[in-house]
């Protein structure tokens, strides 16, 4: 149980995927001008990386590293290079459905998201959580924890950005940085303050 | 009456000296009292103007610079009396050009020889910050703040005693530039102004900015003194190092341990705390908070405890006397600007403030000090607080128009 806390604690502060290692930037500086649907869109990436990174770990396990297919009475086979193309294949069914969902039941949210909700699923902090955890060689229960935690970090760091960014409305920023100009600083502004966590053993 | 020097045909509008009208400003309202009210239809009388808010947190500061200037050169003459050398540097050549013994027991002499460090720190920010700030006046055409006057008197007393002077320049320009400039100035800033340009110090040079060989005026590489900070010793020794070792509470109480020039004493800050309270410029909301979470979360440390860091076991008592904590809190984590603007979402930053400084001292070993770094996190998330405050209080009423 310990080992689960130190691991969400972990990947949500001190290793943040937008923060650290700045993953998933493209839809954290574009979606972040508004905090309802910053927070739609974090949550939209909190289901999608808890539901992926188990499910790729799933993949990894059963079909994909050497030896994974003695099930199948297949021991000596090695797919491990079809990773990629079946971990984004994974990533794109599931946007497909959190898509699909949203325009149901929520589609204001879905309007507001517009093309980075697809996006998702070219979301470098997707496919980038499911990369760490074959490279960390976790298993089904830690890639679930790390999968959720990814994704809180995530959502926080654009929720926080978003609310930032809102009240910089008084702001009297120069021309020339206007917009994305100032949030690309701001990123760099923050990430000095989630260096608060660097260096912590867990 | 016509005045041949009329200072609104030198600056005024189409004037020669346009363009320079900021600098103008700012030297009539600082020596004079303009006769100038607004034209427009809404006004807010209110004797707190910007200047004497500013001004009014210069004056709380006092006490935190005479008594940090004086421990500059207690810590120095101490260890030098205990085995130290003194410093290769100019300040010891004038000081003992001027003749006056390096002794602690002498306040003059300690005093004298503190000043030797800290004048030069407080020019250079001045110079450099100041330029700057009339710099960005006259381009941006906005008037010459005197938040940079907090700033100026801040950022040498978060610096240690022996900091290179090019990176104070440096530092200072990175904080008046990226944390407040080009958001503005004086107002629109995002984090702390003074904190961001240390932070950024911090990060770029540890070696002249933490360790154990930066809070002492002098040479303690010798066996017998060490120029750790007391609060480093608790990180690796843990409450036992803090009984055992030579600082006693009251020592740190006080202020004489080593560390930034105006932070050691919590006397000092406390001090300011009962001038910034009385005078309604700092929130104590934020300060209650601060020590709520604080106790708080050293509380459950001690509770939890840990066989492998002896600092889970350091009770609150210690650590608020240790470090910036209190200098944090009082005129750092209450800036009026970066801090949570509600009253309920004050109490709410101010607390996990509190929280994270011992989280982040206690439970990583890569910063044995944790408040700069807790209270611009806090920075990033104030905005958040006080979106989510709005959100609770307009859901509170649309319930009650609605039953």
């Amino acid at each position: 149980m310990e080992h689960y806390l130190s691991l969400a604690v972990k990947s949500i502060f001190v290793e943040n995927m937008a923060l650290a290692f700045f993953l998933g930037m493209c839809s954290f500086l574009a979606v972040s001008k508004k905090v309802k649907t910053a927070m739609g869109l974090g949550v939209a990436v909190i289901f999608v990386l808890a539901v992926t990174t188990p499910m790729n770990n799933l993949l990894l396990q059963y079909v994909l590293k050497p030896g994974a297919l003695a099930w199948a009475g297949l021991g000596d086979m090695d797919l491990s290079f079809l990773g990629f193309l079946a971990y984004i294949g994974t990533i794109a069914a599931i946007v497909q459905i959190v898509e699909m969902t949203l325009d149901k039941y929520v589609p204001a949210l879905y309007a507001a998201l517009g093309v980075f909700l697809p996006l998702i699923a070219v979301n470098c902090a997707i496919l980038g959580a499911s990369l760490f955890m074959v490279e960390r060689d976790y298993n089904l229960g830690e890639s679930i924890v790390f999968g959720l935690g990814s994704g809180i970090g995530w959502a926080l760091a654009i929720v926080a950005l978003a609310s930032i960014r809102e009240r910089m409305r008084y702001s009297n920023v120069p021309g020339p940085l206007r917009g994305l100009g100032i949030t690309f600083i701001l990123t760099g502004l923050m990430a000095i303050g989630f260096m608060a966590f660097g260096g912590i053993q867990l | 009456m016509s005045n041949p020097l009329d200072p609104e045909k030198l600056f005024g509008k189409g004037a020669p000296l346009e363009r320079l009208y900021p600098l103008f400003e700012a030297t009539e309202t600082i020596v004079l009292t303009p006769g100038k009210v607004t034209r427009g239809a809404s006004h807010v009388r209110d004797a707190l103007d910007l200047k004497r808010m500013m001004i009014t947190v210069v004056v709380a500061l006092v006490p935190a610079i005479l008594f940090g200037i004086y421990n500059i050169g207690y810590q120095a003459h101490w260890a030098i009396e205990h085995g130290a050398e003194p410093l290769d540097t100019w300040q010891t050549q004038l000081f003992q050009l001027i003749g006056l013994q390096l002794r602690s027991d002498s306040i003059l002499s300690c005093f004298t020889h503190g000043l030797l460090y800290y004048l030069p720190v407080m020019i250079v920010t001045g110079a450099i910050g100041g330029n700057l700030e009339a710099l960005f006046a006259i381009i941006r055409k906005h008037e010459i703040n005197e938040g940079f006057l907090v700033t100026w008197m801040l950022f040498p007393l978060i610096l240690p005693p022996t900091i290179p002077l090019w990176q104070v320049g440096l530092g200072i320009a990175f904080a008046v530039i990226i944390a407040k400039e080009i958001f503005g100035g004086t107002g629109m800033n995002i984090l702390n102004v003074a904190l961001a340009g240390r932070a950024f110090l911090f990060f770029a040079y540890p070696a002249q900015m933490s360790g154990d060989k930066v809070w002492i005026a002098a040479d303690t590489r010798v066996d017998g003194v060490s120029g750790a900070t007391a609060l480093a010793n608790a990180a690796v020794g843990g409450l036992q190092a803090l009984q055992t070792g030579t600082v006693t509470w009251w020592d740190a109480f006080l202020g004489f341990i080593p560390g930034s020039v105006g932070e050691t004493s919590t006397l000092a800050a406390l001090l300011g705390a009962v001038v910034l309270i009385a005078t309604g410029v700092g929130s104590w909301r934020i300060m209650a908070g601060v020590v709520l979470g604080t106790i708080f979360s050293s509380g459950l440390l001690n509770l939890i405890g840990s066989s492998t860091n002896a600092f889970f076991d350091v009770p609150f008592w210690w650590h608020m006397v240790l470090g910036g904590w209190a200098f944090g809190m009082v005129f750092m984590a209450t800036d009026p600007v970066s801090a949570a603007h509600s009253l309920t979402g004050k109490y709410v930053y101010g607390f996990f403030i509190g929280l994270l400084v011992v989280l982040i001292r206690v439970v990583n070993p890569a910063y044995p000090e944790g408040m700069m770094l807790a209270i611009l996190f806090m920075n990033l998330f104030a905005a958040f607080i006080d979106y989510w405050i709005v959100q609770a209080n307009i859901k509170r009423r649309a319930a009650r128009y609605a039953a």
